[in-house]
């Protein structure tokens, strides 16, 4: 659905290149993650992807046409089918909740009458029926992200672009945020592109993940692939930030190895298995338990002592990944 | 106290204030229908803004400039010739507002431009993103969310105004400003700039008031 073939961006004052050669697919009703630090890129990457920055080389592709070779009006016509949500909202605070859910319907010179139905629908899929008169400065920044996804959906778009969308929220919140998007997914067969910094994100709401660093892709695959077995450092170092990959336990006298599995496997009560089959102690040094959108999956780092050591690994290894 | 107002003409208080309401609210009108689009021109081009243009941006800035950097007094006296050929008469109400325009609409635009420069980034994007052409974005996005801060622009300049129009007294313009020059400078009639002063204040603070209210009505945040 979009290609993103070798794009540089260079902004005009200087600096360096704000992407050096990105290349990626995303495919028609996936949740695509891009993830990294402050300043790698990721706002840039998305803005190319509904024209709001133009390539400075390399081509942005949207089912085959390149988003920089339209004029205004086919640009716009564009537009009306990638909508666009933002960390800081981006709401008009001169307006309703229901007259920021009617502008892209105006602007797309909708009639007044099916706007006022439209934008009820709207209300009502991200549940805010109740608060269509109040002004943005009225509503939590939950509500207000909410709002944000309503006027975004208003012209019935394919693609839902989401800049950093739950960054000023809390996690509670942002999980509800994350719930309504996988949903809007799941029902409306939306494709997503969900920009963040933080792995939580990238964990609960995203099929695949590219991982950004100083304008390259360091890193992209399936999320369960690249959480359980990250390839590169700055991968490493995103999860080591959300508290994935602990500092393991120096002091202990023994093997230390790092263990993930998912997916079925995550429920066998396997630790204490391998110790009564091969006589090592295991313990549990460091570790995380948790979901991947809908796969369980744990990864810990174990210790192992006594017994038939070599024996204990080669299980593990019948189970997930291991690692030293 | 009676006594010390005994030698005021009030008819002429009077005309005169009609005069000064005349210039401030007129001169008003029309630096508003001249300063807004050159405000939303300023801003528009911008570095990063819709229609940037270094150049235009450039040409437009220094305009600008060089009237805001000429004291008013001067610039009622540089501008007579522009005056006489407009209007055909340097003198009086109609004679005052070519000046008055020019010395505010300058002060206004540069006022509406900070105020459209409030606007949030992300709002401004929110609406490119949503397929608005140009005019879509000023009419339903810009002008709407810079409201209160034109608004309180417009406060500024019509207060502006209020002291330009006594220093046109100055040149023949008429109004309060000329009253309190002629009696109160020229003839040491104490009483008449009393008076004068007060109406001023008064008329100030009123225009403060009010546009207080206005941006107070129209504020969301
Ligand atoms: N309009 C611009 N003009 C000049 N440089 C820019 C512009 N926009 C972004 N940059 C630069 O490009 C680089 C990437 O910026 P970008 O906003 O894409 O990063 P980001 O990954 O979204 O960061 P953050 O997490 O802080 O939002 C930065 O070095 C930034 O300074
Ligand atoms: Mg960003």
């Amino acid at each position: 659905m979009i290609r993103i073939d070798n794009v540089h961006k260079r902004f005009a004052g200087g600096g360096g290149a704000a992407l050096a050669g990105v290349d990626l697919t995303i495919a028609r009703g996936e949740v695509f993650g891009v993830i990294g630090r402050s300043g790698a890129g990721k706002s840039t990457l998305l803005r190319l992807l509904n024209g709001l920055e133009k390539p400075s080389e390399g081509h942005v592709r949207f089912d085959g046409i390149d988003v920089a070779t339209l004029g205004p009006a086919d640009l716009r016509q564009l537009r009306r089918r990638v909508g666009m949500i933002f960390q800081n909202f981006g709401l008009l605070s001169s307006a309703t909740v229901a007259q920021n859910v009617a502008l892209p319907l105006k602007i797309a010179g909708t009639p007044r009458a099916a706007i006022a139905a439209r934008v009820a629908e709207l209300l009502d899929r991200v549940g805010l029926h109740d608060h269509a008169t109040k002004y943005p400065a009225q509503l939590s920044g939950g509500q207000k992200q909410r709002v944000g996804i309503a006027r975004a959906l208003a012209t019935g778009p394919d693609v839902l672009l989401c800049d950093e969308a739950t960054s000023a929220l809390d996690p509670e919140t942002t999980r509800d945020v994350l719930a309504l998007i996988a949903a809007l997914n799941r029902d409306l067969g939306l494709t997503i592109v969900l920009i963040t910094h933080e792995m939580d994100v990238v964990r609960q709401g995203c099929d695949r993940v590219a991982v950004l660093k100083a304008g390259q892709v360091v890193e992209t695959g399936p999320v369960a692939d690249v959480v359980i077995d990250p390839q590169h450092a700055e991968t490493r170092a995103l999860l080591a930030d959300a508290g994935d990959i602990g500092p393991g336990a120096h002091d202990f006298a023994g093997q230390v190895v790092h263990f993930t599995v998912h997916g079925a496997a995550t429920t066998t009560p396997l630790i204490s298995r391998i110790a009564r089959e091969t006589g090592a102690d295991l313990t549990i040094l460091d570790g995380r338990v948790g979901r991947l959108r809908d796969t369980a999956y744990a990864q810990l780092t174990l210790g192992i002592a006594g017994g038939n050591t070599a024996a204990a690994l080669e299980l593990l290894a019948q189970y997930g990944r291991v690692s030293r | 106290m009676t006594d010390f107002f005994a030698d005021v003409v009030w008819s002429d208080i009077a005309l005169a204030t009609v005069d000064t309401l005349i210039m401030v609210f007129g001169s008003l009108g029309l630096t508003v229908l001249i300063g807004l689009p050159l405000g939303l021109a300023l801003f528009l081009t911008a570095p990063g803004q819709v229609w940037a243009n270094r150049g235009l941006h450039g040409a437009l800035a220094v305009a600008v400039n060089i009237l805001r950097s000429l004291p008013f007094i001067i610039l009622l006296i540089v501008l007579i010739p522009v005056t006489l050929a407009l209007v055909g008469t340097s003198l009086g109400v109609a004679g005052a507002i070519v000046p008055l325009v020019a010395g505010a609409a300058p002060f206004f635009a540069r006022l509406v431009e900070t105020a459209l420069r409030e606007v949030d980034r992300n709002t401004i994007e929110a609406v490119q993103a949503m397929g608005a052409t140009t005019r879509d974005l000023v009419l339903r996005a810009l002008l709407p969310e810079a409201l209160p801060g034109i608004i309180a622009a417009g406060t500024v300049t019509a207060i502006a105004l209020v002291s330009y129009t006594a220093m046109a007294g100055a040149v023949g313009a008429g109004g309060l400003g000329d009253l309190a020059i002629r009696y109160g400078y020229q003839r040491f009639q104490t009483d008449v700039m009393v008076v004068t002063v007060a109406l001023l204040i008064v008329l100030v603070q009123l225009v403060q008031m009010l546009g207080d209210r206005l941006v107070r009505h129209f504020s969301r945040r």
